[in-house]
C-alpha cells in the first residue's frame, strides 16, 4: 500500500508535469483527490488495516495528499498566470486609436465675457439687475438727462417702435429704473441687449450688448469710482493691469470719463491690439448727475454715486482677437465650439 | 476739430512738442483723433522754374519741361499735367527724392514714395513735377487754382530753395474729437482757451482792432437790419466795405485753410472761412448790389416759397424756416446756404458782412428739411455764443484791412434786442471736495477756473461763479465740479474703496436661465445667439398659421431692412436660420440652444411697453439626432429646472411640425381635477420639423428637430430646493412585463394606468422594450416595462407585490385591453 502511494505520487508529478492549462490540471486533481480519485480510494480502503498499519499508512497517505495539494496549488497557479498572459495578449489595443467623443457645448462668447465681468463685480458685491430691451423714451433718454435735441434721439440713430417707446440704445435706462424702484446703497450691474441704427460691417452691429454698473449712496466719490473700476480692471485682465482716467462727456453723469487700461497683449509696450498706444479704452463712467438722482427722487445733497457701461462685444472682440463682429451673430459652430 | 499747432501758437506760447501737446490735452478734456505730420517723409524736393517746354516726340498728353532747380543745368523731367507753363515755379522732386504721396491713382504708402530718375514713352525724365495731393494734402483742401494740376506757386521763390522749407510745410495738425457739450471747442479761441488752462499759460485774442475805416460811408448808410422773430434770430452784425478786390489770398492764409482742412477759394471767401474756424462764428458775405434797398430783413419764408441757393439748387421752403430777405426777395437761408443772387462775384465792389445768430433748433430743422447740412449749420446746431458776432464782423473787417482786400466803413449795425448774459451761480467747495474725494483748497480751485476765463467772487465756502459767455454747458454746480477735476487732472484724484458691505445677488429668473444654459452645454449643446429683430416672413417659412398669437409682432417704424423690421415673438426662425446657415457650410451635426427675449404686441405693462419674454429654442439635426434624442434632453433639462408632472401630448396639426413626430409639452398647474389629468399649463412645443419647413431653409430631406419653451411657464413650475429622500433600506422587488397592445396605443396612456394601480408600493415604471414583427400580429405591437415595488418601512413579501400586481395587470386588460405575453 505505501509502495501504491509512492506511485501515485510519483504519477501525480509526472502528470503535473506535463499539464499545460488549468482543464487538465482540475483533471488531474479531479482523478487523485476526487470522490472516486486513487487516493480517495485508498484511503477510503485503509479501514480494512490493522491499527498498527493504519497508523502508520495513514501518516504516510496524508503525507502524500499533503503533497499533492501543494503540487496543485502551484501548479494551479502557474497555469492560471499563463492563462492571464494569454488573456492580456489577446485584448491588446491600440492606444494610439482616437477616444470616443464626449462633447460638452460651448457657451456663446458673449456671454462668457458677460459672465466673466460680472463674476468681477459680484465677488465686490455687485447684484444683477435686469430692464427691458423695449424701452421708453422717458428712461432711454429723459430720464438720463439728454437733452431734447440730443443727436442720439434722431431716428437715424436709435430704433423706434412708437413715439414713446423704442428699442433701448443703451443699458443705462436700467439705472433709471433701479433707481426708481430701490432706495440707497444700491449696487448693482445690468448686462443686457442694445440696439443702435447702425448697418452691419466688421466693427458694427445693430444689435450688440453692454454692462452697465451703478452704484449710489450717502458719500460716495470720484475716487471710489476709481478704485472699483481699477480693481476690477486688475481682476479681470491680471493684477499688473494699469488704468487711466480720461475726462469726457455723457449726458446722465458729471464728471463723466473714459476708462483706459493698459494693453493686455502686449502690457503697454504698444502693438497691433491697443494701435501702438499701450491703452486700450475699455468703458465709459463717470460720478451720477443729479438729474438722475432726481429720478429716484433721492437727497442729492446727501447721496451721490458712480455709473460706468461697456460694450461686451468690443471687449470680446479684443480678448480674443475677433476681428468681425458679425462672427458673433452668424452662429457658425467652428466659431463658437472655438470658445471652451 | 482740425488744430494747426502753427496756427494755435499766434494765440498761446506753446513750448512743448506736439506729443506732449496731445498728451496733456488729452488728460484735460480733448480727445485726441488723430495726428498728422505734414510733409515729414519729403526730402529733396526743391521749387524749381520751368524754363522751357518741349513737345514729347511719342506722346501727345505727355511734355518735356527743362526745369531751373538752381545748378547750371537745368533737369528735364517729362509731365503729363495741363496747367505747367513757362516761367511757372513748382516743386520738383527730384532724382533720388521722397515725396508723401500718394501718387494720383495710387494708394497712401506709410513713410513717402521714392522718387527716381527713369524713361516715360522714351524720353529720359529726371523728377517730377508734384501737385498738391502728391505732398500730401488732400484733394478737398487743395486750391482752387491748382485743383487739377501742378502746384503753381505764387510769389517769390528762388529755384533751388528747398520747397517744405520755403513754403514752411512741416507741420503738424491735431484733430479733436469734440463732444457735444463743448460747441465752444470748434474753434482756434476756444482750443486756445483749452490750452491756456491746460499748460497753465496765458492766451492772447485774436487781433480786432482796425486801424483805418477807410470805406465810402459809415456802414448804417448802406443798410439797415430789421429782425422780425427774434426767436430765430438773436443778433445779427452787419458791417460793410467798399472797394473790394476779389483775387487769391496770400499764402499765409491759404495754408492756414488748407491744414485746417478747408479749400481756399478766393480772399473774402477765405477770410470769412477763416474767422468761422478761429471764433466758430459763421459769417456770410452779400454784394450790395444784390440787397435790394439795401434792407436786411430776418423773417420766416412763405409756405411754398421758391429759393435757389448757391449750389444752383432750387428748394421749396416752409412757413417754419428762417429767411434772409431784401426789400424784395429771400437772399439767404439763415445759418444753412446762401442765395445765388447775391453771390460774391469777381467785380463785386461793396461787401455786407453778415455776423448772425442763428438758433440752433430752428437750424437743425430746416437743414434736415431741407437735406442741406454745412458746414455753417452743423455750427449754428450745436450752440453758438451771441456775443461773438461782433468781434468776428470785426475780425473779418481787420483782416480784410491787412490784406488789402477792401476798404472797412465806419461803425457797424448791430441788431440784438435781448443781449444774452452769463449765469451766475454759487459752487461750494466743500461739494467739490465731497464729489471728487479729495481735500483742495478754495485757492487752487480758484486758480483752475480763473484759468478758464470763470470769473470767481465771493469768499469762504462759497464761490460765486460766471463763465464767459461761450460757456453754454456751464450751469449748475456739477459742471464746475467737472472743470476743476479735469483740470486738476483725473490722475492726481486718490484711488479707494467704496465704503460698506452687501451681498451680491441676481434674479430668480436669471438663475434659472443660467441654470438652463449649464445643463444644456453639458449636454453638448452650443450657445447661439441671434438678432431679437427678425423677419416677418420667418413665421411664413415656419408655415404659422394667419391668426395665431406669434404674428402679433411689435414693428419697429425705422428698421434698416425689412429682415430686421419686427421683434421676434419666437426663437424658432432664428434657430432655423442658423441650422440652415450651417448645413450649407457642409457642418454635419450641429445641436444648438438660444435663451433669448421674445416680444408679443398684445399685452402692455404699466410702462406702455410690450410683453417681454424669454424663451428657450433648442435646434439639432445630423449625428444621432432624432425625436427621443430631443426628448431626452429636454426630459433631463426638466428634471435639472424641478419640473414635475409634464405632460407630452401628439400634436398632429402645427404645420412647423411633422404631423406624426411633435409633441406638446404641459405641466400640472393645480391638481382640482387630478382625476380628469388636472388642469393643464402650456409649457413648449417639440418635435421634428416639417420636411417643407426644413427645405425653406436649404436642408432639403434633413431631419431637423427643434423645441421651444417659454420661460415664464419654467418659472412657474420650477422647484429647483432639492430635498433629500432617505436611501432605500429595504430590498425592492421587479417585475418584467411584456404587453401585446394596439399599434396606437401611446405608451404614456399605459404608463398612466399602470402608475394609477401600482399604489405606494410602486417606486418605478420603465419602459424598456417596443417590438414590432415576428411574434406580433398586424396593428399590434409589444411593449416590455419593468417595474420596481418598494415599501420604504419594511420588506414586502412575495404576496403583497403580486397582489399589487395582478391589480396592476387587470387594469392594464380591462381599460386598455393589454394582454399579458409570455416573457
Amino acid at each position: 500500500m505505501q509502495t501504491q502511494l509512492n506511485k501515485i505520487l510519483e504519477e501525480a508529478k509526472a502528470q503535473l508535469e506535463k499539464a499545460v492549462n488549468i482543464e487538465e490540471t482540475e483533471d488531474i486533481r479531479v482523478k487523485l483527490l476526487g470522490k472516486k480519485g486513487k487516493l480517495t480510494e485508498i484511503l477510503r480502503g485503509m479501514g480494512s488495516l490493522s491499527p498498527e498499519e493504519r497508523k502508520v499508512t495513514g501518516q504516510m497517505a496524508n503525507k502524500v495528499r499533503g503533497e499533492i495539494e501543494r503540487l496543485l496549488e502551484d501548479k494551479f497557479e502557474e497555469v492560471k498566470a499563463a492563462a492571464r498572459e494569454a488573456k492580456f495578449k489577446l485584448e491588446k489595443i491600440d492606444v494610439t486609436e482616437p477616444g470616443r467623443e464626449v462633447k460638452l457645448g460651448v457657451k456663446h462668447p458673449i456671454t462668457i465675457t458677460i459672465e466673466e465681468v460680472s463674476r468681477v463685480f459680484m465677488n465686490m458685491g455687485f447684484s444683477i439687475v435686469e430692464g427691458p430691451e423695449v424701452e421708453t423714451v422717458f428712461y432711454n433718454f429723459d430720464a438720463l438727462n439728454a437733452g431734447p435735441n440730443h443727436p442720439s434721439r434722431d431716428m437715424t440713430d436709435t430704433f423706434y417702435i412708437t413715439e414713446s417707446t423704442l428699442l433701448r440704445s443703451q443699458t443705462s435706462p436700467v439705472q433709471a429704473r433701479t433707481l426708481r424702484k430701490q432706495d440707497p446703497p444700491i449696487k448693482v450691474i445690468s448686462p443686457g441687449r442694445c440696439f443702435r441704427c447702425d448697418t452691419p460691417d466688421a466693427t458694427h452691429s445693430p444689435m450688440f450688448h453692454q454692462i452697465e454698473g451703478l452704484l449710489v449712496d450717502e458719500g460716495i466719490t470720484m475716487a471710489d469710482l476709481k478704485g472699483t473700476l481699477d480693481r476690477f480692471a486688475k481682476e479681470l485682465f491680471g493684477t499688473g493691469t494699469r488704468t487711466k482716467f480720461r475726462p469726457h462727456h455723457f449726458p446722465f453723469t458729471e464728471p463723466s470719463a473714459e476708462m483706459d487700461v493698459s494693453c493686455f497683449k502686449c502690457g503697454g509696450k504698444g502693438c497691433r491690439v491697443c494701435k501702438g498706444s499701450g491703452w486700450i479704452e475699455i468703458l465709459g463712467c463717470g460720478m451720477v448727475h443729479p438729474h438722475v438722482l432726481e429720478v429716484g427722487g433721492l437727497d442729492t445733497e446727501k447721496y451721490t454715486g458712480f455709473a460706468f457701461g461697456m460694450g461686451v462685444e468690443r471687449a470680446a472682440m479684443l480678448k480674443y482677437g475677433v476681428d468681425d463682429i458679425r462672427l458673433f451673430y452668424e452662429n457658425d459652430m467652428r466659431f463658437i465650439d472655438q470658445f471652451k | 476739430m482740425l488744430v494747426p499747432i502753427e496756427w494755435l501758437k499766434d494765440y498761446i506760447d506753446l513750448e512743448v512738442d506736439t506729443e506732449e501737446f496731445c498728451d496733456r490735452m488729452i488728460m484735460s478734456g480733448s480727445n485726441l483723433e488723430t495726428c498728422q505730420h505734414f510733409c515729414r517723409d519729403m526730402e529733396n524736393v526743391v521749387v524749381g522754374r520751368i524754363e522751357r517746354i518741349e513737345k514729347h516726340p511719342n506722346a501727345d498728353k505727355l511734355v518735356i519741361c527743362f526745369v531751373d532747380t538752381g545748378d547750371e543745368e537745368p533737369v528735364q523731367i517729362v509731365t503729363g499735367a495741363p496747367n505747367v507753363f513757362e516761367g511757372a515755379l513748382v516743386p520738383t522732386a527730384l532724382h533720388n527724392s521722397v515725396i508723401p504721396g500718394p501718387i494720383h491713382g495710387q494708394p497712401k504708402q506709410e513713410g513717402g514714395v521714392k522718387i527716381t530718375k527713369g524713361k516715360l514713352r522714351g524720353v529720359e525724365s529726371f523728377g517730377m513735377l508734384c501737385s498738391a495731393g502728391e505732398l500730401g494734402f488732400e484733394d478737398k483742401v487743395v486750391p482752387v487754382a491748382h485743383k487739377d494740376g501742378i502746384w503753381i506757386l505764387e510769389g517769390d521763390y528762388r529755384p533751388g530753395q528747398d520747397f517744405a522749407e520755403a513754403l514752411e510745410l512741416k507741420q503738424d495738425v491735431v484733430d479733436f474729437e469734440i463732444t457735444p457739450n463743448r460747441p465752444d471747442c470748434l474753434s482756434m479761441v476756444g482750443m486756445a482757451r483749452e490750452a491756456s488752462a491746460t499748460f497753465d499759460k496765458p492766451f492772447t485774442y485774436p487781433d480786432t482792432d482796425i486801424k483805418k475805416e477807410d470805406g465810402k460811408g459809415a456802414s448804417g448808410d448802406f443798410v439797415t437790419v430789421d429782425i422780425k422773430n427774434p426767436e430765430g434770430c438773436k443778433r445779427y452784425v452787419a458791417r460793410i466795405v467798399t472797394d473790394v478786390k476779389v483775387e487769391q489770398s496770400p499764402w499765409w492764409l491759404q495754408k492756414r485753410l488748407m491744414y485746417a482742412g478747408m479749400r481756399p477759394i478766393n480772399n473774402i471767401v477765405d477770410i470769412t472761412n477763416f474767422v468761422m474756424l478761429e471764433y466758430g462764428q459763421p459769417i456770410h458775405a452779400f454784394d450790395i448790389t444784390q440787397v435790394k434797398g439795401g434792407k436786411i430783413i430776418v423773417e420766416n419764408a412763405r409756405e411754398g416759397e421758391k429759393f435757389v441757393t448757391l449750389d444752383n439748387n432750387e428748394r421749396t421752403l416752409t412757413e417754419d424756416m428762417l429767411l434772409i430777405k431784401d426789400a424784395e426777395r429771400g437772399i439767404a437761408i439763415a445759418g444753412v446756404m446762401g442765395g445765388l443772387n447775391s453771390e460774391i462775384e469777381e467785380d463785386t465792389t461793396t461787401i455786407i458782412i453778415e455776423s448772425a445768430n442763428f438758433n440752433g433748433d430752428s437750424v437743425r430743422a430746416t437743414s434736415k428739411k431741407l437735406g442741406l447740412r454745412t458746414e455753417a449749420s452743423s455750427r449754428f446746431e450745436k450752440g453758438i455764443d451771441p456775443n461773438l458776432c461782433e468781434a468776428a464782423a470785426d475780425r473779418v473787417c481787420r483782416l480784410i484791412e491787412l490784406t488789402g482786400a477792401g476798404r472797412v466803413c465806419q461803425g457797424r449795425v448791430d441788431a440784438y434786442p435781448s443781449p444774452e448774459k452769463a449765469k451766475t451761480i454759487d459752487v461750494r467747495v466743500d461739494r467739490i471736495n465731497y464729489v471728487l474725494g479729495t481735500a483742495l483748497g478754495r485757492e487752487q480751485m480758484e486758480k483752475i477756473l480763473r484759468g478758464l476765463e470763470i470769473k470767481v467772487e465771493g469768499s469762504g465756502n462759497v464761490m460765486t461763479v460766471t463763465p464767459p459767455t461761450v460757456r453754454q454747458d456751464l450751469l449748475e454746480e456739477e459742471d464746475y465740479i467737472e472743470e476743476v477735476a479735469r483740470i486738476y487732472g483725473y490722475d492726481r484724484l486718490p484711488m479707494t474703496l467704496p465704503k460698506g458691505n452687501s451681498e451680491a445677488g441676481r434674479p430668480a429668473d436669471r438663475e434659472l436661465r443660467d441654470l438652463t444654459r449649464d445643463s444644456l452645454c453639458a449636454m453638448g449643446l452650443n450657445e447661439i445667439q441671434t438678432y431679437s429683430f427678425v423677419s416677418p416672413k420667418g413665421v411664413d417659412n415656419l408655415r404659422i398659421p394667419e391668426d395665431s398669437w406669434e404674428r402679433a409682432f411689435v414693428k419697429i417704424i425705422n428698421p434698416l431692412g425689412e429682415e430686421n423690421s419686427v421683434m421676434r415673438t419666437i426663437l424658432t426662425p432664428n434657430m432655423m436660420e442658423v441650422l440652415g446657415r450651417n448645413y450649407s457650410r457642409k457642418i454635419e451635426r450641429v445641436k444648438a440652444f438660444e435663451i433669448g427675449n421674445t416680444f408679443t404686441e398684445s399685452v402692455l405693462n404699466e410702462d406702455g411697453l410690450p410683453d417681454e419674454q424669454y424663451s428657450l429654442c433648442i435646434g439639432m439635426y445630423g449625428g444621432d439626432a432624432d425625436f427621443y434624442a430631443l426628448k431626452g434632453i429636454v426630459e433631463e433639462l426638466l428634471r435639472v429646472l424641478g419640473i414635475k408632472d409634464v405632460m407630452f401630448s401628439a400634436e398632429s396639426d402645427y404645420g412647423v411640425y411633422h404631423p406624426g413626430r411633435c409633441a406638446r409639452l404641459s405641466v400640472l398647474s393645480s391638481y382640482e381635477d387630478r382625476e380628469d389629468g388636472g388642469l393643464r399649463d402650456e409649457l413648449g412645443i417639440m418635435g421634428e420639423i416639417h420636411p417643407d419647413v426644413a427645405e425653406k431653409y436649404g436642408m432639403k430631406g434633413v431631419r431637423v428637430y427643434c423645441c421651444e419653451m417659454m420661460f415664464d411657464a419654467i418659472i412657474r413650475h420650477s422647484h429647483t430646493e432639492t430635498v433629500y429622500t432617505p436611501l432605500p433600506r429595504y430590498p425592492a422587488s421587479s417585475r418584467d412585463i411584456a404587453l401585446l397592445v394596439d399599434e396606437d396605443l401611446e405608451v404614456g396612456k399605459i404608463e398612466e394606468v399602470i402608475r394609477k394601480n401600482g399604489g405606494t408600493i410602486l417606486e418605478s415604471v420603465k419602459l424598456f422594450d417596443v417590438y414590432r414583427g415576428r411574434q406580433v400580429e398586424e396593428g399590434k405591437k409589444s411593449v416590455a416595462f419593468a417595474l420596481t415595488y418598494r415599501d420604504k418601512d419594511k420588506t414586502l413579501t412575495d404576496e403583497e407585490v403580486t397582489d399589487v400586481h395582478g391589480k396592476v395587470l387587470e387594469a392594464l386588460k380591462e381599460q386598455l385591453g393589454a394582454v399579458l405575453r409570455e416573457m
